[in-house]
């Protein structure tokens, strides 16, 4: 199985998947092609751009100078911000803390340092709490080992960890923009599982990572920081139903033919050479399942919205109006089915019935001002 | 989305069209809106880096603040953007109207009210923020502004909250306005975009929506529409100009982020302007006015309020006012829905397709059935409607028309293909209705389960009996120093 999805890839290392991407698998579990691509580790964001389709995600310097600076502020002195704020929303009484920077040790040793850390920690129940930066986890996705940089802080106080994020969206008056919890709440529960399976294969108690996480953000205006407890119960459940989901990406990879690849067949410099269309053609041996949603979720979302026009399906036009259409699947088909010009076939009656009737509804009420010349 | 709506966008896709909606405008559109694109620096929570405003399209005023992280400089921006808008909010409370009530003392009431017109909901999400951090400061103590900055603080809270409260047109958004009357070819996550859905609704001489809706995407073309900015922009052209000015402010400096933020906001300001003249061109429905009138009555008594010094709107409501300003907004929900419906036809045609409405043509009448006994003996007049509307109302269920508003009627039976009602309110108390008061044989009626009726509050008890449970009565709201001198960095 690994041979065949580091021949899917190409002779590159596997592209380690942030959180976000993780988060991300969950927004749209249905799409074989991103779960092919993602359990493969191929570099969506650069196969995207050399077929045409850059992604729309810049990030602004702005906002990535702020970001830093609020993470910089807040771990400052050893996190003694962060002490202060965890003291107030876990009411605990933290005399003193330790500090691990995990990322001291080099890139290809923090995880195994990871693991030792948290496995001491673990056995550790004294109560002095530790704090540990820049942890490196593993997580398994679709039977390949995807290894997270999380942007947060391990806390472990007594026998129990905490994932604390933090985030540069502000709090104001107590609320915030509830699609930027909402992500860092997928975001946050990729780590607390990757923690809890670290745990387990530790021999320790799974449990003992919280699905309590503790995100900190700015208040208000100005760049004190926040803190919050968070529970992502809801997301793990999630986050793992569309794990086991993947895990069965082997079938997905069966069915493929036997020579696609989707290596980009870097030069020395690492520049793409493979024929744009070549790699086109590749990504379209898999069936994707586009939706609107895409554009804020997947490298690929342009490409896959240019496919999803060509063959005019009613996947463009999203979820409500997919609902709307009872699963039928093109424009022209369910055009056909409102202006009669088309048998429903077994199981559309209704659908066709109710859209034929809109269809008559429509040319009633609009019969006067098509008349009078009114878009 | 109804199914008519789905039907709507699929014609779009086929047409390369934006489809109408609607037959008619369900929003008020002022004869002088003012026109606000506002920005915002990337990751700050309510950095403003620029501003077009105005009321008039040909000649806007735009506002930049050239390094949006000094506190000074956001306050003279404020102080500046105050300059605009207060006049024109101000200038409406010069002329009123006396309004008669019954039962209640008459009141004034300005004859008209600003309309601020943002891009999109983001737009006016930010104007919130903007009130937000503006509306505690003072012009004394030991952090003074201008004194205009804090008034400026308060209209703008509440124009972004009069834009969430259904059927108001204080405030409006430009995309949710168009998106309301147009559907496009694309998804409603692609219609926040305002450039993409004018696309679909304005395509330019020879292209499709869809092209134009394509090219709306390319951030070089047409840039968003703000209060965030293309990042790409930010890296290349900002960032280098905010540089520049920090290391030497010259007049030079500030010209060159001018220019910058100048061309990433004439778009917006254009294509707002446009949307207004779409939505202006359609024949407004037959609730608008009423629902202005209402409108104006909001703006006088926040105008009012203000004159008189009141403190600015709270952080927070309380546990009461928010239930309160809950209940309020579905009320205003449900009976927007309702006079949306009877305004318009291809609107009531949503509640047709799910049954909750219905209409056809009168087939028999009985326009003196009555019922009751002596003094209690009441005229009921039965009409039956043929219809091939899909009704599902069962018998006994209140109905209302948009042909005869003042009436209401109840289902007695619903037969195949027909449906016999009784008309119970509005008959008068002669023995014989009035002439045309039933619809008579041939006549093409409409009734639907859906109506406007004024249902009284829900009893909630004033703020200062909430309940412990609910947290006990709010403190009274005390602006403090604390809050005018609040960082906004
Ligand atoms: S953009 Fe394409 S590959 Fe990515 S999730 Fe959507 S459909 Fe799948």
């Amino acid at each position: 199985m690994k041979d065949r999805l580091d021949a899917l890839r190409g002779p590159v290392p596997p592209l380690a998947h942030d959180a976000r991407a993780i988060a991300a698998l969950a927004a749209n579990p249905g799409c074989a092609r991103r779960a092919v691509l993602d359990a493969a580790g191929v570099d969506k964001e650069l196969t995207a751009r050399h077929v045409g389709f850059p992604a729309p995600f810049g990030r602004s310097r702005f906002a990535i100078t702020r970001g830093d600076a609020f993470e910089a502020q807040v771990k400052e002195s050893g996190c003694a911000e962060l002490l202060r704020l965890l003291r107030e929303v876990l009411h605990l009484p933290i005399p003193e803390v330790a500090y691990h920077d995990v990322s001291d040790v080099g890139a290809h040793l923090r995880h195994s340092h990871t693991r030792r850390l948290i496995d001491r920690a673990a056995r550790d129940d004294g109560d002095a709490g530790t704090f540990y930066d820049h942890p490196l986890f593993a997580l398994e996705i679709a039977g390949h080992t995807s290894y997270l940089e999380p942007d947060v802080i391990a806390f472990r106080l007594g026998g129990r960890f905490h994932v604390v994020e933090i985030k540069s969206f502000p709090v104001i008056d107590g609320q915030a923009d509830p699609v930027k919890v909402a992500a860092a709440a997928r975001q946050a529960a990729v780590y607390v599982l990757a923690l809890r399976e670290l745990l387990r294969e530790l021999g320790h108690d799974p449990m003992r990572a919280s699905h309590e996480v503790v995100l900190v953000c700015p208040e208000n205006f100005a760049n004190k920081p926040v803190a919050a407890l968070l529970d992502v119960r809801r997301e793990l459940a999630v986050l793992r139903r569309q794990l086991a989901r993947m895990a069965r990406v082997e079938d997905l990879v069966a069915s493929l033919p036997e020579e696609l690849t989707f290596d980009l067949a870097r030069d020395a410099s690492g520049i793409p050479t493979r024929p744009a269309a070549e790699l086109a053609d590749a990504l379209g041996a898999v069936a994707a399942r586009y939706a609107p949603e895409c554009m804020s979720a997947c490298d690929l979302c342009f490409f896959c919205r240019d496919e999803a026009r060509a063959c005019g399906s009613t996947d463009l036009l999203g979820r409500h109006v997919r609902d709307q259409l009872g699963g039928v699947a093109t424009v022209s088909e369910a055009l056909a089915l409102a202006e009669g010009a088309r048998e429903p076939a077994d199981g559309q009656d209704e659908i066709a019935r109710l859209l034929r009737y809109a269809g008559e509804l429509r040319a009633e009420c609009l019969e006067g001002l098509e008349l009078e010349g009114a878009r | 989305m109804s199914a008519l709506a789905a039907l709507a966008r699929l014609r779009a896709v086929r047409e390369g069209r934006a489809q109408r909606l609607t037959t008619v405008r369900h929003c008020h559109v002022s004869d002088r809106p003012m026109v606000f694109v506002p920005f915002q620096l990337a990751g700050e929570a309510a950095a403003p880096l620029a501003a077009m405003v105005g009321t008039d399209p040909g000649s806007p005023r735009l506002l930049v603040v050239p390094q949006p992280r000094d506190r000074d400089l956001r306050f003279a921006f404020a102080a500046e953007l105050a300059e605009v808008v207060l006049p024109y909010v101000e200038g409406f409370g010069k002329v009123t109207e006396t309004v008669e009530r019954r039962n209640a003392d008459p009141y004034e009431r300005c004859l008209d009210a600003p309309q601020l017109v943002l891009p999109n909901r983001q737009g006016v999400a930010f104007t919130g923020l903007l009130g937000r951090s503006t509306r505690f400061r003072r012009p004394d103590g030991p952090f003074p502004v201008h004194p205009s900055v804090p008034v400026l603080g308060r209209w703008l809270t509440f124009f972004a909250e009069r834009a969430s409260y259904p059927g108001s047109s204080l405030t409006l958004a430009a995309t949710d306005a168009l998106a309301m009357h147009w559907a496009s070819g694309q998804s409603d996550l692609e219609d926040a975009n305002l450039a993409a859905l004018m696309g679909w609704i304005d395509p330019p001489p020879g292209r499709t929506g869809l092209q134009a809706a394509e090219e709306a995407e390319d951030p070089l073309l047409w840039p968003p529409a703000g209060p965030a900015t293309d990042p790409g922009f930010d890296n290349e052209v900002l960032a280098p100009a905010i540089e520049a000015y920090a290391e030497a402010p010259t007049a030079a400096a500030v010209e060159r982020i001018r220019q910058a933020v100048r061309s990433q906001a004439e778009p917006a300001w254009r294509l707002t302007w446009r949307a207004l003249e779409l939505l202006r061109a359609l024949p407004a429905g037959g609730s608008v006015a009423q629902r202005w009138d209402y409108d104006r009555g909001a703006f006088t008594d926040f105008l009012t309020r203000t004159a008189e010094g009141a403190p600015p709107q709270a952080r927070r409501d309380g546990a009461v006012s928010a239930a309160a300003r809950l209940a309020r907004m579905e009320r205003a929900r449900a009976s927007f829905d309702a006079q949306r419906a009877y305004d318009d036809p291809l609107v009531m045609a949503e509640y047709r397709l799910t049954g909750e409405a219905f209409a056809g043509n009168v087939v028999a009448t009985e326009p003196e059935h009555t019922e009751g006994e002596g003094r209690s003996r009441k005229l009921r007049p039965l009409v039956t409607v043929a219809t091939a509307d899909p009704v599902r109302l069962a018998p006994g269920t209140t109905l209302g028309t948009p042909d005869r508003r003042g009436q209401e009627a109840e289902v007695v039976e619903v037969e195949g293909g027909t449906v016999t009602i009784k008309i119970t309110k509005g008959m008068g108390r002669g023995k014989t209705p009035a002439p045309g008061a039933v619809p008579e044989v041939g006549e093409r009626v409409c009734y639907t389960s859906v109506t406007d009726d004024f249902q009284a509050a829900a009893a909630l008890p004033e703020p200062e009996m909430t309940p412990w449970t609910h947290g006990g009565p709010p403190p009274e709201y005390v602006p403090t120093d604390e809050d005018a001198g609040e960082e906004w960095s």
